[in-house]
């Protein structure tokens, strides 16, 4: 079974309908990508899943739980994180309170502490400035404190909102380095993309998103040969 | 020498200017709202001090506490049945005017409780007056209290909010609630803390206020009430040194203005100062400038 399944999901901003009737899911295990343009309905799917928009109506199935009754700050210690879009790190605390936030519902010191230990080790440049006011950062250390906020709280699958968005392309091969490796660690990965040839590149599976529908699913090397997704999202 | 009984006194009335606006201060900086029945919440909790005493003959310490009980109790539902269903409105004016409805609401019910006339409240400190300089100088009970209680207030708030979780709760949640979700933190129990704790210190200021100034009437709320959210934006309206710096500020040109200028000129001129700092500092003294989510 699935580790994650949504199911005729509907959501409305108002009398917008901006999710019309997906379905899709995430095993064990996979990095699954979700491309398509602005304004396609990425981020709202994303802020559904973790509760920040309700659903108007469809099911969200995480490890047996049904996330669409689950108020949202009930969720990350579900084992869900999520790295929003806009990186959204607290940026007037430090870059070390910033991390002890996303451990926030855990309660072992000593666990918190080793996930800490992790986390630096992954983002070295995180523990040079860990005194830093986060607000102060660039561009691309902002990425990496709010994927390193989001593993603080130790999850068995990200969300991960267009991490590559206003980087600079040395910035994104990193990143998207980075992505690989938690997953290679044992982190499930849902990565929202406009970037669709760098997130098809690592993915396993995608869902090409076009105005709140998926429009073509599969094997993310086949979508990456298919026609249509090169002219549309490759620039081919 | 009288120039530094003023000043004490001075001191004083700014201690309960900085305890109120600590409560405006912390609301405004998490929920992102001005409370403005915040100063009637002080008034009620000086009529439960004076209902306590008075009427039940309760102990000072005792009727402090119920009043305290209170309002924290009184605080916590207004944001929920009042402020809560609007707290996603699009419109900040709708929050605003909702509590100026709940501060007529509250006043008009007191009124109707209580009366319009003038309580005599009886003073919750029994401390003798300390004289100095061979008895030039005297520092009234109250003050004392009422200084020492500021202090110990601002600085068990400041360690509450940067050694606790659910400080780090609050500070997370004013910089963003949805990101504050994200790491699991309970948004509504947040704000519902915040409320809490302002309203107890608002019966706090309200039962020192009233010790110092023992008139209390359903309207004895409204001007401590506004002077202290003046103080609040002369601080930096989110920052907690901020409500003490502008308090005491406050308070001390409040009294020296009175003593020295002219006792009807000396709101006119608290006044004048704000709207000098604000020209100069938009964000008060120590606000930080950050652009305001609309
Ligand atoms: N807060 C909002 N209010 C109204 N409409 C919104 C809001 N957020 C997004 N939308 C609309 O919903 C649609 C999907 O937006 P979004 O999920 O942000 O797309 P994406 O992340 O794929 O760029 C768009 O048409 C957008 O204009
Ligand atoms: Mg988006």
């Amino acid at each position: 079974m699935a580790m994650l399944t949504i199911k005729d999901l509907e959501v409305y901003y108002g009398v917008i309908n901006a999710v019309k009737g997906i379905s899709f899911e995430v095993n064990q295990g996979e990095i699954i990508a979700l491309i398509g343009a602005n304004g396609a309905g990425k981020t709202t799917i994303l802020h559904t899943i973790t509760g920040l928009i309700q659903a108007k109506s469809g099911s969200i199935e995480f490890e047996g739980k049904e996330l669409t009754k689950t108020p949202a700050h009930k969720i990350v210690s579900l084992g869900m994180a999520h790295v929003p879009e806009g990186r959204r790190i607290f940026q007037q605390l430090t870059v070390y309170d910033n991390l002890k936030m996303g451990a926030y519902t855990r309660k072992d010191k000593k666990e918190i502490a080793d996930t800490l230990e992790m986390v630096y080790k992954r983002f070295p440049r995180l523990l040079e400035r860990k005194n830093q006011i986060a607000g102060t950062l660039s561009g691309g250390e902002q990425q990496m404190l709010a994927m390193g906020r989001a593993l603080m709280s130790h999850p068995s699958i990200i969300l991960m909102d267009e991490p590559s968005m206003g980087l600079s392309p040395l910035y994104v091969s990193e990143i998207f380095d980075i992505i690989k490796e938690i997953n290679k660690s044992g982190t499930t990965v849902l990565l929202v993309e406009q970037n669709a040839k760098k997130a098809l590149s690592i993915a396993n599976r995608a869902y090409v998103l076009e105005t709140g529908k998926i429009v073509l699913s599969g094997d993310a090397n086949e979508l990456m040969n298919d026609d249509s997704v090169k002219k549309a999202y490759l620039g081919e | 020498m009288s120039f530094l009984n003023h000043l004490i006194n001075g001191f004083s009335l700014g201690s309960v200017y900085a305890i109120i606006a600590l409560g405006y201060t912390m609301v405004y900086g998490i929920a992102k709202m001005l409370n403005f029945a915040h100063g009637d919440v002080i008034m009620v909790g000086a009529f439960a001090v004076f209902i306590s005493m008075t009427s039940m003959g309760a102990s000072a310490l005792l009727s402090l506490i119920i009043a305290m009980a209170v309002c924290t109790a009184l605080g916590v539902l207004i944001e929920k049945v009042a402020y809560r269903p609007l707290r996603n409105a699009s419109s900040s004016l709708a929050v605003l005017i909702t509590a100026i409805g709940v501060s007529y609401l509250l006043q008009n019910l007191a009124l109707l409780i209580f009366g319009a006339d003038s309580k005599s409240f009886t003073s919750i400190v029994n401390l003798k007056a300390v004289k100095l300089f061979d008895g030039q100088v005297s520092i009234s009970g109250t003050a004392i209290v009422t200084i020492t209680a500021c202090i110990v207030i601002m600085v068990g708030l400041t360690l509450f909010v940067n050694k606790t979780k659910a400080g780090q709760a609050m500070k997370a949640v004013s910089e963003d609630k949805g990101a504050a979700q994200l790491m699991g933190i309970n948004v509504n129990a947040t704000i519902s803390l915040t409320f809490a704790i302002g309203s107890a210190l608002a019966a706090v200021a309200g039962a020192l206020m009233c010790s110092a100034y023992p008139n209390l009437t359903p309207y004895s709320g409204t001007m401590p009430g506004i002077k202290a959210f003046v103080a609040a934006v002369f601080g930096g309206i989110g920052s907690i040194p901020g409500a003490m710096i502008g308090g005491l500020l406050i308070g001390i040109i409040e009294n020296i203005g009175k003593a020295y200028i002219s006792s009807q000129m000396a709101d006119a001129i608290v006044f004048a100062i704000l709207v000098v700092v604000l020209l100069i500092k938009p964000t008060g003294i120590l606000g930080k400038n950050i652009q305001e989510k609309v």
